[in-house]
């Protein structure tokens, strides 16, 4: 049509009505740029590290390369990774488990308890972490945590002769590094979820003699339960794959999957081990949430 | 039509010749390009400069920031550059590409001084020739906070004294290489891994925390963490010397891990003569007395330049050339031996984790 010239002038005459895209044109319009640029930066690197998986040698450089499944046997050739894998999990579940209650009850306390530009406030302090970097927060745990350090500063002066309860360099001082940094995305998730209820709800249920707890358990948490288990996905996926928390307030005891992978890529150079353990790793994120997939449905349905 | 773009291309073939021969005939004079880490001494402006006033020589740099990009650098642009730094441990390598040239030391009168430990390193002798000029060089051993007991063996650092007290360097390599020394293997070519992963695992009481950085070990020493640690020559200097702590760099009975750098003329350089003047100048005693005390260095390959440092000097104090004597310079790994440390090093901390 462009191409015959009578009709494009008739196209633009005075009154001439342009014929309306079809509906899927404007939304496919609308998609492509995320679309696109999600293909860009995180689908084609993705398929890249999963066909690096399959190699024997990063392939950069001369030496020949192969295909290989022997990457996906780590588990079975070096036994020692799965009870690394199992303490990332546990890791991952007590970070998301002190996460969903200090920030559900934070998020209760922002949506019940304050209004107005009070809380506007207190939701900007809880944002404030995420405006300073990682690193210089989680440096600032290892100052608290340590021997003789804020912590035990701060018992000292009430209780001169108490020992030291610094505690650097454990399990405890790394769930602790990782709640600080993940507890913002638990607050604002169910604070979104409880600022919707309906405050009818609570107070007839208050005014039929229904106490705090029933209500607490009857009514605000599984209405908030979408909020909360999005928090948790939000949180458990990272944080499992965390490397940053464990190597500084874990010592010794800070070898997570995600210290080993980091290894395996910035030390070891050797790129298929560490993308086949990553993809061992989301085989086994997604394998837990397959299992809860009705409980995290049904919550989420709410 | 067929005529004129034919005559076109000529004129373009022969004009981008030109282009290309121009910078080389013009450098054949008087210009070198050097290619090295940035900011590791041979592009410090002052020192370039006296050295243009000296003989005339212009020097260009050019930067690499891995070892394997260096050598894909001299493999893809030959007769660019004419010197190169490498690491002892992987001139094997850039032999066996022909990518440098012998070391002419007839032409670098300061290699007289050169210490006779690191000159007849297997890591520059391949078959009877002798590679590179030997240029900087470092250790990998102990530091124990001082007014403690000073270790003379590694295996202090399973030493029951010590529970709770060592830091060890989360580097594979180190870490492999160290213990070899201390269960008597070869720390270039270790046979008996198991005997050393045992070793490693019986550290575990002792171990407080890994460190990967220099930072991090300067704020977890200073906060008194641990008092006994492997670690760097020239950073136990830094932290001596910059954040004051009470570190006393130790070799022990075993011997350090040494690293040393040299300096290659590199295969077709247009200027092999200007090259190896620079490289002269770049272990002249002068030249290195001026960038240990102003900039800061690590040790010089040249023992004359050492003895001109101040008595007081701590890189002179800390790498004493006796020390070459009992030490072995790290060789170059191949990727299987690599991989096995690597996973050898994994099983060791996931073990300490665990």
């Amino acid at each position: 049509m462009p191409l015959d010239p009578a009709n494009s002038t008739q196209l633009r005459e005075p009154g001439g009505s342009r014929k309306p895209l079809p509906p899927w044109a404007s939304t496919a319009a609308l998609l492509v740029p995320t679309y696109g640029w999600l293909t860009l930066a995180v689908f084609l690197p993705l398929c890249t590290m999963f066909a690096f998986s399959f190699l024997t040698a990063t392939p950069m450089g001369k030496a020949p390369i192969v295909f290989t499944f022997k990457q996906y046997r780590a588990f079975i050739d070096q036994p020692y990774l799965l009870g690394v894998a199992w303490q990332s999990l546990l890791m991952g579940f007590w970070t998301t488990f002190f996460c969903a209650v200090l920030g559900f009850f934070a998020a209760l306390a922002l949506v019940r308890a304050t209004e107005g530009k009070v809380r506007e406030t207190l939701l900007i302090l809880v944002l404030l972490p995420f405006w300073t970097n990682g690193l210089v927060r989680v440096f600032s745990w290892t100052m608290v945590l340590r021997e003789g350090g804020f912590l035990d500063y701060a018992i000292h002066s009430v209780w001169p002769g108490a020992g030291s309860v610094g505690f650097l360099y454990t399990r405890q001082a790394v769930v602790v590094g990782l709640v600080h940094g993940y507890l913002p995305y638990m607050i604002l998730t169910c604070y979104i979820a409880l600022v919707t209820i309906d405050n009818t709800i609570v107070e007839a249920a208050s005014s039929l003699g229904a106490r705090w707890w029933t209500i607490l358990w009857k009514i605000l948490l599984p209405m908030a339960a979408p909020g909360l288990i999005s928090g948790s996905v939000l949180i458990f996926v990272p944080v499992i794959g965390s490397f940053m928390e464990p190597r500084i307030l874990g010592g010794r005891v800070g070898v997570t999957m995600g210290t080993v992978i980091e290894d395996q890529f910035t030390q070891a150079f050797n790129w298929p081990l560490g993308a086949a353990l990553s993809f061992t790793m989301l085989a086994v994120v997604l394998g837990i949430f397959a299992t809860f997939s009705g409980v995290l449905r049904r919550g989420t349905a709410l | 039509m067929q005529q004129t773009r034919r005559s076109f291309l000529t004129i373009m073939g022969a004009a981008a010749a030109a282009g290309l021969a121009r910078p080389r005939l013009a450098r054949a004079a008087t210009s070198i390009t050097v290619l090295n880490w940035q900011g590791y001494g041979t592009d410090e402006a002052w020192a370039v400069k006296a050295f243009t006033e000296k003989t005339g020589i212009q020097v260009v740099h050019d930067y690499f920031s891995s070892e394997p990009e260096m050598l894909t650098k001299l493999r893809t642009n030959p007769g660019v550059y004419d010197v190169v730094l490498i690491n002892s441990a992987r001139v094997s390598q850039a032999v066996a590409d022909s990518l440098v040239v012998a070391a002419d030391f007839s032409k670098v009168p300061n290699a007289a001084g050169l210490s006779p430990d690191l000159v007849n390193s297997a890591n520059r002798n391949i078959d009877g020739t002798g590679y590179g000029v030997p240029w900087v060089w470092g250790m990998t051993a102990l530091a124990a906070r001082e007014g403690g007991t000073i270790p003379d063996s590694y295996a202090a650092l399973g030493d029951p004294a010590n529970v709770g007290r060592v830091a060890l360097s989360d580097d594979a390599v180190t870490m492999v290489a160290l213990v070899a020394l201390l269960t008597g293997q070869d720390m270039n070519k270790p046979t008996d891994l198991a005997a050393i992963t045992d070793k490693l695992k019986s550290f575990k009481p002792n171990i407080k925390l890994m460190w990967s950085s220099e930072d991090q070990w300067n704020k977890s020493f200073a906060a008194k963490e641990f008092d006994l640690s492997v670690y760097w020559s020239g950073s136990s200097a830094r932290s001596k010397h910059i954040s004051k702590l009470p570190v006393q760099f130790v070799v022990p009975k075993e011997g350090a891990l040494v690293w040393m750098d040299t300096l290659n003329v590199v295969s077709g350089s247009a200027n092999p003569d200007a090259a190896l003047a620079f490289i002269n100048y770049m272990i002249d005693p002068e030249f290195y007395v001026e960038w240990a005390t102003k900039v800061g260095a690590p040790a010089s390959a040249n023992s004359t330049a050492m003895d001109k440092l101040p008595a007081d000097d701590l890189t002179r104090l800390i790498h004493d050339p006796k020390y070459l004597k009992t030490s072995t310079i790290q060789a170059a790994l191949t990727d299987e031996q690599r991989e096995a440390f690597n996973n050898l090093w994994q099983e060791v901390k996931a073990f300490y984790a665990a």
